[in-house]
């Protein structure tokens, strides 16, 4: 497989996971938005916060209010992680790698950019939005699904589900960390009751809601949920389900002794975490630091030994 | 629909003659059209324009306002030819690019054709494609041009015409295989009623082509295609033929030649040998070791490579020498020295502009003529006499004197028309024909071929890049079913 292709295909499975990531981030705010009692201030500069661009929202954006958050985050073409401009470079990923994908995968991503470009205009007031964004998700889940079932797991379907899960990894980390340090939409002193809000947001943040209920059972709290992204190796967005994912494709790839390192190392740090601990201690910002450096530096390895020549 | 106010307006119309009747063998296809309600027709083509959108058929316009990716022009009313006629068209088309090939190798070597006199000297000195970095070149089987689109039309004496041969990098084969696949989706019915000849084969035989001159002796070969990239015109049709060869789409900076003199691959697990690269970057741009210097499209060396006989390329840097409109117009003579043979197809008469006599008699009848500059393509720099102001006749005249070489001069032919859906009636409309002949171990011409149509009404000029479109092609069985 040409280096290239190899380096379009995971990029690929990172703009679809980040495209489908920030559509749903997105929705979930707006739903939470309308929980909130009155004493809060509603706002939308928290989705800022999570996704780490307040520098690039800032240098092009006066306040953080809805239409300009809304615009950065959906719309923006200057916004390389915006979702109109994921959604265009997954479709010039695929076009480069075009003879690679199944054709049905490069007809839908087709139809997505066409459907995406056609209703973002209209699609984003606040009657439209939802359904638009929910076709969003869709698409993405489809995209990924049809690699799935029609794919021959060789190395092009390993480089995009190595793509994804570092993104996803990302994600979540950074999910996880913004609600320890100021997930909430609200300003003055956070009340113990509007912490189980949060906590579910973080949840659905992350379409985990239901998983954790299922495992964990007990009421949204920030330990066991905080422990339950981290390390529940069976949800399918945990940090740790992320690293194992990548692990299993990451092995099967030829020189992969650089990132498995790596990989490994990040892995069992996280599989090994003490998280209440962490939390009583005021450590876990730090320790999300350190995974996020893993997560970096994979990245980085990945780059170095197969896109690389 | 009602095809009564059809006007053949003293034209070729490839399904009914003057008096509205089916030609021979068509009767079917004008009952089909006369059945079908407008709505009917129209539902047919809304589906193909959803079709060739989700399916991504696209070309790209270059610009000043950027590149401009454009939905593939499809019209549903397929265009038909009887494989009677198909079959000497055929013949024709495979005789034509053996002696093609011939004269290549012969002006890269002993340049017999020069020295019996047949074919003039000065020509090769100022030929814009001739490559001195290619003489003395044998490639595998004598082929240099393995691929070839060679332009049809059909003029109102129903005389089928050559009117060019593209021999460096021909394209529309994918646009003609997903006409196909269009019409298939959309009037499923059609093909109930004739046998029609057909394309699947082209991408397996194109495979067997290419395979044919790999410098090893495997059974698969390590076939590249190379693409300048998804930014140029024809990136779809890379893609798709890549993909249908099983071939590696690659971009120059994915190769590299190594010290052995070989070509590889860049890949994950590190550097892979490749046979034979299909390429679709011009001769210029190929290699920035011998030609353009600041080409960022191709590869380093691969002339090299390809010299010493370690990579196969197709088609060959320097067969452009032969996709000249002055060399066109020797065709039938070269025909008649290589293979000792009566061309099967006649050229379209032309005027060779730097003969003296010939170029008077152009200057002095440019208004009816048309004047094509010898090395475009995609119908750029072509004066249409008729249709021209006397301002642009007289600058056309002034470019003729300050360079004869790069020009000749045809009659205008008044390509055959075939019905096509324009807005809610059926008219004629002007079509040529692209079919496709590959040469390598043995030769092979595609069942039909590209289909253009000039969309607008009395327009003459078919290329997509200005206003045309495109119909399904179909070779059928002489009777009907």
């Amino acid at each position: 497989m040409l280096s290239r292709v190899a380096e379009q295909l995971y990029w690929y499975g990172r703009h679809v996971e980040r495209a489908e990531n920030t559509a749903r981030l997105v929705n979930v705010n707006a739903s939470l938005l309308m929980d909130l009692p009155r004493p809060f201030k509603r706002t939308w500069a928290n989705l800022i916060d999570m996704t780490g661009s307040n520098d690039a929202f800032y240098r092009a954006y006066e306040a953080a209010d809805e239409k300009s958050v809304l615009q950065f985050m959906l719309a923006d073409e200057a916004n390389p992680s915006s979702m109109a401009c994921c959604v265009r470079m997954a479709r010039e990923n695929a076009r480069s790698s075009r003879e690679i994908l199944p054709v049905e995968a490069w007809e839908t991503i087709n139809e997505f950019y066409l459907y995406v470009k056609k209703n973002l205009a209209s699609d984003l007031r606040p009657g439209e939005r939802h359904k638009y964004l929910n076709s969003v998700i869709g698409y993405c889940r489809q995209i990924m699904g049809m690699l799935f079932s029609g794919m021959s797991r060789g190395s092009a379907y390993r480089f995009v589900r190595i793509g994804r899960n570092l993104e996803r990894a990302d994600m979540s980390s950074r999910i996880i960390d913004v609600g320890c340090v100021n997930l909430l939409p609200v300003e003055g002193d956070t009340g113990a009751a509007f912490a189980e809000l949060l906590w579910l947001n973080v949840l659905n943040s992350l379409s985990s809601y239901h998983i954790y209920r299922q495992h964990v059972k007990v009421r949204p709290n920030g330990e066991d949920v905080v422990d339950f992204l981290l390390k529940y190796v069976d949800a399918p967005r945990s940090v740790s389900h992320c690293l194992e994912e990548i692990h299993a494709h990451l092995v099967r790839l030829p020189g992969n002794d650089l990132p498995l390192q790596t990989l490994e190392r990040t892995r069992d740090m996280v599989r090994e975490a003490d998280t209440i601990n962490l939390m009583e201690q005021g450590g876990l910002h730090e320790f999300i630091d350190r995974i996020q450096l893993g997560l970096n530096e994979i990245h980085a390895q990945v780059e170095q030994t197969w896109f690389r020549y | 629909m009602n095809l009564d106010h059809y006007q053949t307006e003293g034209l070729y119309d490839e399904l009914l003659t003057p008096r509205l009747q089916a030609r021979d063998g068509l009767g079917s296809m004008l009952d089909t059209l006369e059945r079908l309600s407008y709505k009917e027709l129209d539902r047919r083509r809304r589906d193909a324009e959803h079709a060739i959108s989700t399916m991504g058929i696209t070309f790209t316009i270059y610009s000043e306002a950027g590149n401009i990716d454009r939905e593939w022009p499809y019209d549903v009313i397929p265009r038909i030819i009887l494989d009677n006629e198909w079959q000497r068209i055929e013949k024709g088309l495979v005789q034509r690019l053996r002696a093609l090939n011939l004269f290549v190798s012969d002006v890269y070597n002993e340049q017999k054709i020069v020295k019996d006199g047949v074919f003039p000297a000065s020509i090769l000195k100022s030929s814009r494609n001739y490559r001195r970095e290619c003489e003395g070149m044998k490639p595998p089987l004598g082929v240099w041009a393995h691929i070839c689109g060679t332009d049809l039309v059909r003029d109102d004496d129903g005389v089928m015409y050559v009117l060019e041969d593209n021999l460096r990098i021909p394209s529309g084969v994918s646009y003609m295989l997903e006409n196909r696949r269009l019409t298939k989706l959309t009037f499923p019915e059609l093909f109930e009623d004739y046998s029609i000849g057909h394309m699947d084969g082209y991408t397996m035989q194109l495979f067997e082509t290419l395979g044919s001159v790999s410098p090893r002796p495997l059974d698969y070969p390590e076939v590249a295609v190379l693409t300048p990239g998804i930014y140029n015109s024809a990136y779809f049709e890379h893609s798709f033929l890549a993909r249908q060869l099983g071939a590696e789409l690659v971009e120059g900076t994915d190769l590299v030649v190594a010290e052995d003199d070989c070509v590889y691959m860049k890949t994950i697990s590190g550097l892979e040998r490749v046979d034979v690269v299909y390429r679709r970057v011009d001769d210029l741009f190929l290699d920035p070791e011998v030609f353009r210097k600041d080409s960022l499209l191709g590869v380093a060396g691969i002339l090299r490579a390809w010299r010493k006989g370690k990579v196969g390329l197709a088609n060959a840097p320097g067969v452009g020498v032969a996709d000249d409109k002055l060399v066109y117009t020797y065709v039938p003579e070269m025909i008649r020295y290589y293979l000792g043979e009566e061309p099967l197809l006649p050229n379209v008469p032309s005027y060779r502009c730097s003969d003296d006599k010939q170029r008077r008699h152009v200057l002095a009848n440019l208004d009816k003529l048309v004047l094509k500059p010898v090395n475009e393509s995609g119908g750029y720099g072509i004066v249409i006499g008729p249709g021209a102001s006397r301002r642009e006749l007289a600058q056309a005249a002034d470019r003729v004197k300050a360079d004869p070489r790069n020009y000749i001069a045809q009659p205008v032919v008044n390509l055959s028309t075939v019905p096509t859906l324009c807005g809610k009636r059926i008219e004629p409309r002007h079509v040529d024909l692209r079919p496709f002949i590959l040469q390598g171990g043995h030769s092979y011409v595609t069942a039909g071929g590209l289909t253009r149509v000039a969309l607008v009404r009395g327009s003459l000029v078919v290329n997509s890049s200005q206003g045309g479109g495109s119909k399904d092609t179909w070779v059928i069985a002489g009777r009907e079913q």
